[in-house]
């Protein structure tokens, strides 16, 4: 393998691509966001004919195709629905490691969230575990209002 | 070749804008879905497969084709994602094509959608170029367009008036669409006095960045009767593609819309298109390529381009109206541009063109252009076409 550049010398040009991005959340996302900025609740939509409540709340229902139309509050009590622990610390992970991320699916919501789960030992967690949102100290109207799931004491 | 007929039965259209932040992609793609689907009096139930697509690098989601599912309707049926820059509308039409034309697929939900005020569309073009060579020296889309006019201009005597009126036609045309962006009309002078990006091309000689999603649905012959009284039978669909370094192009002029036009009107007996043509909705991103390119196409001798277009001849109510919608400078979401292209030309075969229809349509032409100069063509028809 040593030999094949043996008579060229190669030339590799390092670049980087560089898009910036802003992406609109829009009216259905903010207002879930600013309601868990403002009022520290976790809503979810309903769709009028299966009576599937979501949560992240979803402007259409995909099963049935039509607009969901009521706004319903829901956890901030969950299960975890599946779950990993990472160990090895990788660039894109924005803490240190060992990081828990669980699927939460909230009291009242028909799908599952994705955020950390804290508070716990990483081996004690486990399947169909009660967890509980952390609102963060910070207002923001992201997924950042909450801070992590812990578990129901 | 095709093994049976194929129609358009349906499309919608969002209402184009610049910034649509109360909608994510998602939400905007299901605007352009439904309104296809109450065009067609179908639901998604009756929808087989679904064919999507933006530009690569616009919204940096990598799997659109499942990031959508909510929007598109796509959920337990059979979707893909095509793209090809520029020409990705127009190559979805064809990819739409292609499944009902071979058997595969009886209905068939073609999507196309961008929503460029999320990113960087000169950093995002930037991409599609080789990034040993032109890469390092070149940026975004209009400095090609500009080389290309310029070789014109050099070989024919062109001026940038001639540009100009291509854009004062566009832009008047785009007033009787409501779902197009820009609709202002403006005047040779204030064409002119723009403020110039890469010579010859001003800022109203070129497309703007929009918000938009459009879907067109296609059926095979058995259902598109029953769905329509008026389908549009898509009679065949040709695509070049030709280069791919920039100093490799024959500058002045588009050659893969002149092999792609022989080609396609070869596959329909079209002999004389400007007589036998009704109507163009041609992706034109800028003034000069509306000289240029109808010389390409065969509607004109070469060098005759700006002569036909002052003599009013493409405008609404000439002998061959080009882009009644008011055509790309108007409006660009540039993953829906060219498919926004082929549902417009079948708006005109269908009869449902409102204050934009041109009288008695009985073909059309819908074109996609990709930026490396690449070109996609469909001829739409009332009649059926022969197999």
């Amino acid at each position: 393998m040593e030999d094949i550049f043996k008579e060229i010398e190669p030339q590799v040009y390092k670049s980087q691509i560089s898009v910036p991005y802003q992406w609109w959340a829009g009216e259905t996302a903010s207002k879930f966001f600013i309601t868990l900025r403002d009022e520290k609740k976790i809503l979810g939509t309903e769709c009028p004919q299966c009576a599937k409540v979501f949560c992240p709340p979803k402007k259409t229902c995909p099963f049935c195709y039509v607009d969901t139309k009521n706004w319903k509050e829901v956890g901030p009590k969950g299960k975890v629905i599946t779950y990993t622990v990472v160990y090895r610390q990788l660039a894109a992970l924005k803490k240190n490691v060992p990081v828990a991320y669980g699927l939460i699916q909230l009291e009242g919501s028909a799908n599952a969230m994705l955020h950390y789960i804290e508070g716990i030992e990483p081996e004690k967690i486990s399947k169909g575990m009660e967890v509980e949102a952390v609102f963060a100290d910070e207002k923001s109207a992201s997924i950042h209002a909450i801070s992590y799931f812990r578990p129901v004491k | 070749m095709a093994k049976r007929r194929v129609a358009i039965v349906g499309t919608g259209q969002t209402h184009h804008r610049s910034h649509r932040p109360d909608v994510n992609g998602q939400e905007l793609i299901h605007e352009a879905v439904t309104r296809a689907l109450e065009d067609a009096d179908l639901s998604i139930k009756n929808i087989d497969a679904i064919i999507i697509g933006n530009m690569d690098h616009f919204e940096g989601i990598n799997y659109v084709d499942c990031w959508s599912i909510d929007g598109s309707g796509g959920y337990h049926k059979p979707v893909i994602k095509l793209t090809t820059g520029g020409t990705t509308g127009s190559t979805l039409a064809i990819g739409g094509y292609h499944f009902v034309a071979s058997g595969m697929f009886d209905k068939v939900l073609i999507i196309g959608w961008e929503k460029n005020s999320e990113s960087d569309t000169t950093g995002a073009i930037t991409t599609a170029f080789d990034p040993v060579w032109d890469r390092l020296v070149f940026a975004g889309a209009i400095s090609g367009l500009a080389v290309e006019a310029q070789s014109y201009m050099a070989k024919y005597g062109a001026t940038d008036r001639d540009g100009a009126r291509v854009s004062v036609r566009d832009r008047k045309h785009a007033c009787n669409n409501p779902h197009a962006q820009l609709r202002k009309e403006v005047t040779l002078e204030e064409v002119l006095a723009s403020p110039m990006l890469a010579d010859p091309i001003h800022l109203l000689d070129v497309c703007p960045r929009t918000d938009g999603a459009c879907a067109v649905i296609m059926a095979s012959e058995d259902y598109a009767e029953k769905i329509t009284s008026t389908p549009d039978w898509i009679w065949a669909t040709a695509n070049r593609h030709k280069y791919t370094y920039l100093g490799d192009v024959n500058w002045g002029e588009l050659d893969s819309m002149a092999e792609a036009s022989k080609d396609l009107f070869k596959k329909c007996g079209i002999t004389e298109p400007r007589k036998q043509i009704d109507v163009i909705e041609m992706y034109q991103p800028y003034s000069f390529a509306g000289i240029i390119w109808i010389e390409d196409m065969g509607i004109v001798p070469r060098g005759k381009g700006a002569e036909y277009i002052w003599s009013g001849a493409t405008d609404m109510g000439g002998e061959l109206p080009i882009n009644p919608s008011g055509g790309v400078i108007a409006c660009n979401p540039i993953g829906a541009t060219g498919l926004i292209r082929c549902a417009e030309a079948a708006l005109q075969v269908m009869g449902k063109a409102e204050a934009r229809q041109v009288p008695d349509v009985n073909f059309a032409v819908s074109t996609g252009f990709g930026g490396c100069m690449w070109t996609d063509m469909l001829l739409h028809g009332k009649k059926k076409p022969n197999l």
